[in-house]
């Protein structure tokens, strides 16, 4: 018998450990010899701890369990109370188009056997009788945009670092997801850690790179464990080490953990603190392509644009552009988050209406009250008013609608919320992780934070000095933390301004 | 640095902040900023641009000393083309880039940072100590700032916040004794940090905390400025915007209304500094940004330890007395002239034309050094002058002119940036020669590979982001054998430039030498049982050296000082000559002089057997040169060098002195011989800012003039002459010239100089390598490099370009003879001694300083393996004996000397070190072996007896008896 019970965080923090240990009781109980595999997620929090049982017709899921639904999986399976079916028929499932996050939840982590017979290897396989020029010129033609937030073409930047000349380049993988509210990195390198290798691989091969770096955030000790476990399992492997699969190129990496701080997921400030400085943000030019590690030309990208290199190259840059929308192309794993019935990872093309989003996916919020706002793309994304929803999911459509999709990160918000309260969290935000290299993002969200409780107080007249505030840090900040933070400001004071005088005309 | 521009004559060279350095590259790129058209070389930020063009862009984190950092955001413009407003500072031109400077965009963001600056900061503008001199103030103006709309609740300037302690308020660290740290004032723009950085390269600054909470901190969270890292070296000072990092005296002064720009008179490099004054009370020395030696950089000695020219010890009224056992009498200037030029005339009518002499000082001018020789030639008539060169870098000029044909180093200090392999021998740049350790530290993090031959790990062994690729640890008194077998690793494996030896060198000697080295008698392996250095490291460093690209020499009196130096010396030519290491930048032979003018006063003549320009006397064509102006004979036989003279005085047939600017009792070695020649003598002339130790035995006391006193020119270890200006009057009447003038005069010379760019149209008159050089040129060049002359008009920044000045550069042999002065059952251990970086020479200026906080003794230090088998422990009084004497002093256990080697420092008179050294001294030049004493140490409660009789006899010896009014 065999079992499938995630071992990613979400899954864990829900209870996945103890219904693990309760699977293995009960077997033992009745003498039964079961396998139990600890799969990445399926990306349903909600149905968290969901637990796969193989049978004759394939995997079948239960969910939420608990250690006391375990009994049940080992009797008639039709009639458990928890049964929700195949996972593939699950609508929220169903729906999805798979692609970064094919494996994830499907395979055993950490078994390369699983990882092949799911298609693993196949593209750096194909990548490996290519020139470099040619592995670029795929990613570029893929239409692969920078899935961490800046939406920057992968196929420049690898282009850029592939023709500096260099004794040493670096590809490193930024791993430190601090948006609130976004766990797409950590889903995908608990649960097919393999594939954030082998795209830095093909990267490494593609811009003649020997050397690759995952900054990983400490808050993700699981993920750490993992990939950790991972490069060991891929270098004993020969995936990585002096002959890539006896490719006679070159390619080894390690894990690196970061201290715990937002602004080193910004490129320049985690290339700051993966060589031991203090994390601060670097001015641009020079760019990190050209004088990034250790000032060697480097590749820096995110888990997901790294992790969907592979199927990229296993099934063709045509085939990935042919997902999406306009200059979006592709596929994106939403992170659907907050006060939602439905909450967790949605990979799809680009170009859902947000309306379609938070209610036929999401359905709407978990109190059941109306939505009042969706704040996409982490902490510094705007606040969108359901007057608003029919953005299609696009990074220029999100651009011109005066918002950013970040990294996809979607959170929902109900009629109770105070958006005043939401502006003031998100300078607060700023002023603690701001690197405090640059004057508008130092003083400006500790007075910002000040400016909005005046307001609060009733203060009118700050809202001008508000306005300005955010158009000083939004123009003249080093970086997207202290640029982007008048995102949530603005649109919650420009979209919610009740929240913004009700106090003072309650006080008149 | 700050920006603040009092009028001062600047001689065309601009002290406007260009906000980045230049850049080096020589491909020019045309861009248009607010309308100008302005061409540039690639690589300048948009801001440098502008400010070529004329246009300062508002700024506050960006200065011209370090690299761009664009955190400041007030420099943002706007280019066409591109999204945004991006930061000028940060931003290289392109071709045909626009630019708009003020857009109302960016005067609208510059005013909002502009707000957010001011509203974190106190309005005590009227009562700040950098009112008028400060960026944050000016910015303020120039963005137009006239509103802080900001209700600021936290801030970090006020102490007490609602009643409440504010936990942001930091007070101010006043630790450091020359100048302040005050956070209330600090604006975060990490200047000081990455002055700290690329300037000193000491790292002892970095801002703590993130976001809000960032604070620019020194060391650790327990440290102040003092306890800290810092060196004091003044950059964060000079980089500071605000009042944040203030100099001590701008606060208890005032901001200064003119300046003079100068020459420091400490060590060899030559800094140039502006000095800052208040009519003639000196504000601040602040380094002159461009000082070729220093390029805007200073050490903690020349910009702060100044205070000794107004020190209350300074004599400023002629003193004499018959015996040394008497009290000073203070006197007239007549009379003490009329006393002095007595006696000497008197000595010679009873002892002859020879019997008396005089020291010209390393300390003085050029023009001084000229005239003392000149006198002491045409006057006293005869060659008895020396001066303390020959006790420091005589060995260099001795070897480097058979080698070469020059007495000098081969280049300039900018050569170093250049360089990619390094050996510093005998040298401790960080404390002896700081500000040019910091142009190498520079380099060297920029990836230049460092070899330090040295007994004891110096700092840059490792110091933060450098380490050197090999550390030859010798014994004391080993150098030539040590270099002799790095010459036969290079020999023997074949690593040599044999084109540039066949091209510049003599084959034949080369042969010769080849030979010599290639006897496996000289090879590491051989030799280490006697060099103690391990022969692989020997090995890898020769070949490092060898093959490593433009290999430099940097050395200093680790090599000379010692009975082989010049041995030492040519050895080290002859490896420099071996790698083809000589004729171009990056490159050559660098002794890194000890004393501001010890370079020119060896050029000037100042040793017995050498005319100005290092021509002997014996030439009969040299001298007629002189005897024509001079209108005197000049003696063709070299007189009596100083040790030479001090047995003369013994024996009774040398017995009058005139010494400017040394105290031979301190610094020369076997202190008890120089007394007892001291002693011996009808009449000693000291002219010196203080009664210092050789005053103890003076029968004449005739005060000197600081280096801010008076005119002249001091010539650097690079050959370069700097201007030293005047920039207060003489407090003790007469600049040293003149002293030197009158006592002339008072004997019979019948001189008239007025001035001493007089001094220096004779000197150029009379000696080629300075046959161009003019105050008019030293004005309009702001300094050059001899030889200046016909061939090279404007001076020679690197020298044997093509070829050497002797022709062909000339291998010598160099058998290593062992030092007489061994390590015995008696004197177990190898005594070698040195400096630090606060303390100067014998002290006398440095100790009247608050210099003193970071080294208030002398300390001994020793192997913690040498003093366990001793009992010794930290901070225990020691006896420290030679066959020569005994002192005592503290001992510090510290593993960076090997075991069976001690090391101390001489800049306390209290310890008299060379009451230890012995009167061994090198071969060639009789420069004394300081650098190896045989010794043995003890535990002891106390002084010496010699210390006790000394510290009595200079009580007695410096009685004054005030003149009656």
């Amino acid at each position: 018998m065999k079992i499938y019970i995630p071992g990613d965080a979400a899954a864990r923090a829900l209870g996945a450990d103890d219904v693990a240990r309760a699977v293995q009781a009960q077997a033992a109980l009745r003498g039964i010899d079961v396998t139990v595999v600890r799969n990445g997620s399926r990306g349903m929090i909600w149905l968290e701890p969901l637990v796969e049982v193989e049978t004759a017709a394939g995997r079948t899921a239960f969910g939420p369990c608990e250690p006391a639904d375990v009994a049940g999986l080992f009797d008639d399976l039709a009639a458990h109370p928890k049964a929700v079916g195949p996972v593939e028929s699950i609508p929220f499932f169903a729906r999805q188009t798979r692609l970064t996050f094919a494996r994830v939840g499907l395979i055993d982590p950490l078994s390369l056997d699983d990882f092949q017979a799911h298609g693993g290897l196949s593209g750096l396989r194909r990548a490996l009788g290519m020139t470099g020029s040619d592995i670029v010129a795929e990613v570029t033609a893929s239409g692969l945009r920078g899935r961490g937030g800046a939406g920057f073409p992968t196929g420049i930047k690898w282009k850029t670092v592939a023709e500096a000349q260099a004794t040493q380049k670096y590809i490193v993988c930024n791993a430190d997801e601090g948006d609130s509210g976004t766990f797409a990195d950590r889903m995908l390198m608990e649960g097919d850690p393999f594939t954030l290798i082998e795209g830095m691989i093909i990267a490494g091969i593609g811009v003649g790179a020997t050397r690759g770096y995952v900054y990983l955030r400490s808050e993700y000790p699981d993920a750490i464990a993992v990939m950790t476990e991972a490069v060991r399992v891929a270098r004993a492997f020969g995936m990585l080490g002096a002959s890539v699969l006896g490719s006679g190129q070159a390619f080894d990496m390690d894990i690196r953990t970061g201290a715990g701080a937002y602004v080193c997921g910004e490129e320049t400030s985690l290339l700051n603190s993966l060589e031991g400085k203090r994390g601060i943000v670097r001015a641009k030019p020079p760019l990190p392509a050209l004088q990034g590690f250790l000032g060697k030309p480097t590749v820096v990208n995110n888990v997901i644009s790294l992790a969907t290199i592979p199927v990229i190259f296993e099934k063709g840059a045509a085939f990935y552009k042919d997902f999406g929308l306009g200059r979006s192309r592709g596929t994106i794993p939403l992170q659907i988050a907050g006060n939602v019935q439905f909450g967790g990872l949605f990979e799809v093309g680009f170009g859902l209406s947000l309306l379609e989003i938070v209610n036929d996916i999401a359905g709407g919020t978990a109190t059941g009250r109306p939505v009042k706002a969706v704040q996409v793309g982490g902490p510094l994304g705007a606040y969108f008013p359901p007057s608003k929803f029919q953005t299609a999911f696009g990074y220029e459509d999100f651009d011109q609608a005066g918002g950013l999709i970040g990294h996809a990160g979607i959170t929902l918000f109900d009629d109770t919320t105070d958006m005043l309260g939401m502006a003031r969290f998100a300078m607060e935000f700023c002023a603690i992780e701001s690197c405090g290299k640059c004057t508008p993002c130092r003083i400006g969200a500790v007075r910002g934070v000040e400016t909005i409780d005046r307001i609060a107080q009733g203060d009118t007249a700050a809202i001008p000095l508000l306005t300005d505030l955010c158009e000083t840090m939004k123009d003249g900040s080093l970086c997207a933390l202290g640029g982007f933070t008048p995102f949530p400001v603005m649109s919650a004071l420009t979209h919610f301004p009740d929240d913004f005088s009700r106090l003072k005309e309650a006080a008149e | 640095m700050k920006d603040f521009i009092i009028p001062s004559k600047d001689y065309g060279r601009s002290d406007r902040d260009m906000g980045t350095p230049a850049s080096k590259s020589t491909q020019m790129v045309t861009l248009t900023i607010d309308s100008f058209q302005i061409t540039v070389p690639a690589g300048t930020s948009v801001m440098r641009a502008s400010a070529e063009a004329g246009i300062q862009v508002p700024k506050l984190c960006a200065t011209d000393s370090v690299e761009a950092f664009g955190s400041c955001r007030l420099c943002v413009v706007e280019i066409e083309g591109r999204r945004g407003t991006p930061a000028s500072c940060t931003t290289p031109v392109t071709e045909g880039m626009i630019v708009h400077t003020q857009s109302a965009k960016v005067k609208k963001i510059r005013k909002g940072v502009m707000e957010l600056y001011i509203s974190d900061h106190p309005l005590d503008c009227l009562t700040c100590s950098a009112n008028g001199d400060c960026e944050l103030q000016d910015m303020a103006g120039a963005v137009g700032l006239r509103d802080v709309r900001y209700a600021a609740v936290d801030t970090h300037f006020t102490a007490r916040q609602n009643g409440e302690v504010n936990p942001l308020f930091i007070p101010k660290d006043d630790s450091n004794p020359y100048f302040t740290y005050d956070p209330a004032k600090c604006i975060v723009c990490s200047r000081c940090v990455r002055a700290c950085e690329e300037v000193q390269g000491t790292f002892a600054l970095t801002i703590e905390g993130r976001g809000f909470d960032s604070r620019v901190k020194a060391g650790l969270k327990s440290d102040t400025f003092l306890t800290s890292d810092c060196v004091s070296c003044g950059a964060c000072v000079a980089a500071c915007p605000t009042a944040t990092l203030q100099e001590k005296s701008v606060i208890a002064i005032g901001t200064p209304e003119r300046s003079v720009i100068t020459t420091c008179a400490y060590c060899g490099v030559g800094c140039s500094f502006k000095a800052e004054l208040n009519g003639d009370e000196l504000v601040r020395m602040v380094p002159y940004k461009h000082g070729k030696a220093n390029r805007g950089h200073s050490c903690v000695k020349g910009r702060f330890a100044y205070g000794y020219s107004a020190h209350s010890d300074r004599i400023i009224k002629p003193m004499i007395r018959d015996a040394i056992s008497d009290p000073w009498r203070e006197v007239s200037w007549d009379a003490a002239i009329g006393f002095a030029a007595g006696k000497m005339r008197g000595i010679q009518a009873q002892y002859g034309q020879q019997a008396i002499g005089g020291i010209t000082s390393s300390r003085c001018t050029n023009e001084e050094t000229y005239l003392v020789q000149k006198m002491i030639r045409s006057v006293f008539g005869n060659n008895n002058t020396d001066t303390c060169a020959r006790v420091c870098h005589s060995p260099t000029g001795f070897g480097l002119r058979n080698a070469f044909g020059t007495s000098a180093g081969t280049q300039d200090f900018d050569s170093v940036e250049q360089t990619d392999v390094v050996i510093i021998i005998g040298a401790n740049p960080t404390d002896g020669h700081p500000v040019f350790a910091s142009r190498l530290k520079k380099r060297l993090r920029a990836g230049a590979k460092l070899i330090v031959i040295d007994p004891r790990r110096i700092d840059l062994v490792k110091t933060p982001h450098i380490e050197a690729s090999y550390h030859l640890p010798l014994m004391p008194g080993t150098n030539v054998a040590v270099l002799t077998a790095i010459a036969h690793v290079i020999v023997t494996e074949a690593l040599m430039d044999q084109d540039f030896i066949r091209q510049r060198c003599d084959w034949d000697e080369f042969a010769d030498y080849a030979a010599f080295v290639s006897d496996p008698r000289h090879s590491p392996e051989a030799t280490a049982f006697l060099t103690g250095v391990n022969a692989d490291d020997l090995r890898g460093a020769a070949r490092l050296f060898a093959k490593g690209g433009n290999g430099a020499i940097y050395y200093g009196l680790g090599v000379t000082e010692h009975s082989q130096g010049s041995t030492t010396v040519m050895a080290i030519a002859n490896l420099a000559m071996m790698t083809g290491n000589l004729g171009r930048p990056g490159v050559g032979v660098n002794p890194l002089r000890g004393q501001n003018n010890v370079q020119g006063a060896c050029d000037m003549g100042s040793f017995p057997h050498e005319l100005p320009g290092y021509r002997h006397v014996s030439d009969d064509a040299t001298r007629a040169v002189f005897e024509k102006l001079w209108g005197t004979v000049i003696d063709k036989e070299p007189g009596l060098r100083i040790p030479n003279m001090l047995d003369a005085a013994v024996e009774g047939t040398f017995r009058g002195i005139y010494i400017q600017g040394e105290d031979i009792l301190q610094s020369d070695p076997d202190t008890k011989h120089v007394s007892a020649g001291l002693a011996a003598m009808d009449c000693v002339i000291v002219q010196d800012l203080f009664l210092n130790e050789t005053a103890n035995y003076a029968h004449v006391f005739l005060p000197g003039s600081t280096f801010l006193e008076k005119d002249g020119t001091f010539t650097n270890a690079e050959r370069r002459i700097n201007r030293v200006r005047r920039v207060m009057a003489p407090r003790n009447g007469y600049a040293d010239w003149e002293v030197t003038q009158l006592l002339a005069n008072a004997m019979g010379a019948g001189w008239t100089y007025t001035h001493p760019a007089q001094v220096m149209d004779e000197i150029a008159m009379t000696t080629p390598s300075f046959a161009n050089v003019s105050y008019e040129l030293l004005e309009e060049k702001g300094s050059v490099q001899w030889p200046c002359n016909e061939l090279a008009p404007e001076g020679t920044p690197i020298m044997h370009i093509g070829g050497f000045a002797r022709g062909k550069g000339k291998f010598i042999v160099t058998e290593y003879i062992a030092t007489e002065e061994r390590s015995g059952p008696r004197f177990p251990l190898l005594l070698t001694t040195g400096r630090i970086l606060s303390q100067y020479n014998v002290g006398a200026q440095t100790r009247r300083t608050d210099n003193t906080i970071w080294h208030a003794e002398d300390l001994l230090e020793i192997h913690p393996h040498d003093a366990e088998v001793r009992g010794v422990n930290e901070g225990d009084w020691i006896k420290l004996a030679s066959r020569s004497g005994d002192t005592t002093l503290r001992a510090k256990i510290t593993d960076r000397v090997a075991p069976g080697v001690i090391y101390t420092t001489f800049h306390h008179p209290e310890t008299q070190a060379n009451v230890i050294t012995t009167d061994y001294s090198d071969w060639a030049t009789n420069c004394p072996e300081y650098k190896v004493t045989a010794v043995q140490v003890s535990k002891t409660n106390g002084p010496s007896e010699w210390q006790k009789d000394y510290a009595a006899h200079a009580a007695a010896a410096r009685r004054i008896v005030p003149a009656a009014e």
